[in-house]
């Protein structure tokens, strides 16, 4: 069995590139919209200490919802295919990055941001200059869990027709197929992996650019 | 909601299936995981090693860490809890030996110095102090076996997920949102329940002369 | 140049005021010191200057105009504001911090470097060494000082202080405190300046605000408060030897008499204190001293007795400090 393992991907090149790009492309459209929706909204309820507590809240609730939950209650909302699977993965991103940034944002010293208002920054250009330079660790530290989390969960965009390197396992079960199904699984790993290295190695490079203790 | 009603027996079986799943699948980790980390607190370069084993592990998703063991186990519960254990142990290790390393020096060498013998020193010094940072670890880790769990549905495992991938093949929904609905809660309530452990067992402040 | 009129804050829930009715004229070109125990309504005050905090009651005007009426953050940018911990952009090198005001005020490139580069000189960093340095890199004295030449950068003719030295140990915190007071009186600044240590506020005051529980005790020279304290509270504040404190204000040049000091007395620089001469005199068991200047040319004597004379001297007498 080994060996047909080996020989699939040679042999079924379009379906494994297909698949491939089909996984990237709803991780990256819903990392995408799920850091253009949660990052001003982190910013946002720093600046709202009421809404802040009810929506951090949210948050911690939505980040403990299984993903599979998180998919399959879209069916009976948005059917299936490409839609549900996406707003369900950007769903299931957005907690890290919000709590992330709203966090790493308040954590800001606060004797810097004093400074900065008292000399005379308005608070936009407190939030672009000063906060989010800072607080930038933290934030991309969200983002690359979301990432993470995001390109594993969108294994289980198979079951609801979203496609996918999931597909190949579920149709390598379907069929008892053992070579598809491991090449899948293992196409997957190395993904989840490749996704792990990069935004690690990205984070490195954040981290090296900031050359202030 | 009739299905619901009706069969709120089934219901209640496979939240008894995921449940056990879940509990042995923690327990065997922690097992494991208590000794790992442990024995790795302060040793670094053992440390780096578990971690990055460990860590390796964790980066499979869920299904295909299943399908991958398909070969060598076959479908059902036992797959299923070996992905779950093999899943935790990175978490758990990583916290119980963040938790050990946060308990300061002074406090230990007071415990040396009291005459504490290592091993009664860890039992009732360190482990207690470390405990909120393990708690925060099988809080994490919980969740994410009830999530894990979910999936193993589809390996014949059981569970709730299985009254999901039911609803799916039926196409019933009914059967999609209960199941679904059911997951989130247990996975929610574990969450808090722990939550609530964890604020417990921290020191009151004040205590702490750190910051 | 800066006016508190009726000055209040309130917080709600909270009783006593933390300013209340605080009326403070402020001449230009003079340093006023808020001091008082913690809790006191100085930092607040000073904070409602540039509008960090809004007064309850009561209007601030600086240069004639109400602040209420300007923008809060274009007003910012032209008032000078120096925290205790400095509060130093960690992300930014020191040049850009210097830079930050006049870059918000839109200055040209050219005219903003040449000034960091002149604020930097004026507060003792060499510019080639400091300019791309960043403030971790900094000592606590260091940071001080390019917190002031940012404070310094857009020219403003106002400036506002809180604990500016606090953050450094003593040693450095004195060397700090001549050399800042020597160039903000170069430059003839306007500034508010609060403190909770009484040394600081002497020496670098012209006038001391001394407030408690938010109400404004006395406003006056140093040595008009060390000479005659409205009550029994500020004498307490300023301390059981606020007879010395006073004698730091004058040096032994401005007190020596023409009569040459008998042989054998000790030798005293013209700058010498008299608090510092009173114990050289005390210590050497003589009772007068030889005053000379940087030369070593003798200037006359000090004795003990014209010492005692200007301790109970009052205090529009002998001069400001």
């Amino acid at each position: 069995m080994l060996a047909e393992t080996l020989r699939w991907p040679g042999e079924h090149q379009r379906v494994l590139l297909e698949a491939t790009l089909r996984h990237l492309e709803l991780s990256l459209a819903a990392l995408s919209v799920a850091v253009v929706v949660a990052l001003p909204l982190g910013i946002a309820l720093t600046r709202a200490p009421g809404a802040a507590g009810f929506v951090t809240g949210i948050a911690n609730v939505l980040r403990t919802i299984p993903s599979l939950a998180l998919l399959v209650l879209m069916l009976p909302l948005l059917g299936t295919g490409y839609l549900p699977a996406m707003v369900a993965l950007t769903v299931y991103g957005v907690p890290a990055i919000l709590l992330n940034t709203y966090a790493g944002v308040r954590s800001v010293d606060a004797d810097i941001v004093d400074a900065a208002r008292g000399q005379g920054l308005s608070d936009r250009q407190i939030i672009r200059r000063i906060e989010i330079p800072l607080a930038l660790p933290v934030m991309f530290a969200g983002i690359r869990t979301a990432a993470v989390q995001i390109v594993a969960a969108a294994t289980l965009a198979a079951f609801v027709g979203g496609g996918g390197l999931g597909e190949l396992i579920t149709a390598g079960m379907g069929t008892l197929d053992f070579p598809e199904l491991l090449v899948g699984a293992l196409a997957v790993a190395a993904l989840a992996a490749a996704t792990e290295l990069l935004f690690a190695g990205l984070e490195r490079g954040i981290a090296g650019r900031r050359r202030a203790s | 909601m009739s299905w619901t009603f009706e069969n709120y027996d089934r219901l209640l079986a496979a939240l008894g299936e995921h449940i056990v799943m879940v509990a042995s699948a923690l327990a065997l980790s922690l097992a494991i995981a208590l000794p790992l980390g442990i024995w790795s607190a302060r040793r670094p370069r053992i440390y780096a090693a578990t971690i990055t084993l460990t860590g390796i592990l964790y980066t499979v998703p869920a299904l295909a860490l299943f399908a991958l063991l398909i070969p060598v186990m076959g479908l059902g519960t036992g797959p299923a809890v070996v992905a779950l254990v093999l899943y935790s142990l990175l978490i758990l290790v990583r916290n119980v030996a963040a938790g050990l390393r946060a308990v300061p020096p002074e406090v230990i060498d007071a415990a040396d110095g009291m005459g504490f013998a290592p091993a009664r020193r860890l039992l009732r010094v360190e482990l207690p102090l470390a405990m909120p940072v393990i708690v925060a670890g099988i809080r994490i880790a919980l969740v994410m076996q009830i999530s894990v769990a979910t999936v193993a549905a589809y390996i014949s495992a059981g569970g709730l997920g299985d009254i999901i991938f039911q609803g799916i093949t039926q196409d019933f929904n009914e059967k999609i949102i209960a199941g679904a609905v059911l997951t989130s809660l247990l996975a929610v309530v574990a969450d808090e329940t722990l939550r609530l452990l964890e604020r417990r067992l921290r020191p009151p402040a004040g205590l702490t002369d750190a910051g | 140049m800066i006016r508190l009129e009726g000055v209040t804050k309130r917080y709600p829930g909270v009783s006593r005021p933390a300013v209340d009715h605080l009326d403070l004229d402020i001449p230009e070109g003079t340093i006023c010191v808020l001091i008082g125990p913690s809790g006191c309504g100085k930092t607040t005050s000073m904070r409602m200057v540039n509008r960090l905090i809004e007064p309850t009651a009561g209007r601030i005007l600086v240069a004639g105009e109400d602040v209420s009426g300007t923008d809060p953050v274009r007003l910012r940018r032209t008032i000078g504001y120096v925290i205790q911990q400095v509060g130093l952009f960690p992300h930014m090198s020191v040049a850009e911090n210097v830079a930050t005001v006049p870059a918000l005020l839109g200055w040209p490139k050219p005219r903003i470097a040449a000034r960091v580069e002149e604020m930097l000189t004026l507060v003792g960093l060499e510019p080639r060494e400091f300019l791309r340095r960043f403030p971790g890199e900094l000592s606590g004295g260091q940071r001080q000082r390019v917190g002031v030449a940012r404070a310094l950068a857009a020219d403003p003719p106002v400036m506002l202080m809180d604990e500016p030295f606090g953050a450094v140990d003593p040693i450095v915190r004195e060397r700090l405190q001549s050399e800042f007071l020597a160039i903000l009186r170069r430059l003839r600044k306007t500034i508010i300046l609060v403190t909770h240590d009484i040394d600081e506020a002497i020496r670098m005051g012209d006038r001391l605000a001394l407030m408690k529980d938010g109400l404004l005790m006395q406003y006056d020279t140093p040595d008009r408060i060390l000479a005659t304290p409205r009550d029994a509270f500020v004498a307490e504040f300023l301390g059981i030897d606020r007879g010395l404190k006073r004698l730091a204000l004058v040096t032994a040049g401005e007190a020596a008499g023409p009569s040459p000091a008998p042989a054998g007395s000790p030798r005293i620089a013209s700058v010498t204190t008299l608090r510092d001469a009173l114990s050289i005199l005390l210590t050497e068991g003589a009772d007068a001293a030889a005053v000379v200047d940087a030369d070593g040319a003798s200037l006359g004597s000090l004795t003990l007795g014209a010492i005692r004379h200007r301790l109970a001297a009052r205090a529009d007498q002998s001069g400001a400090g």
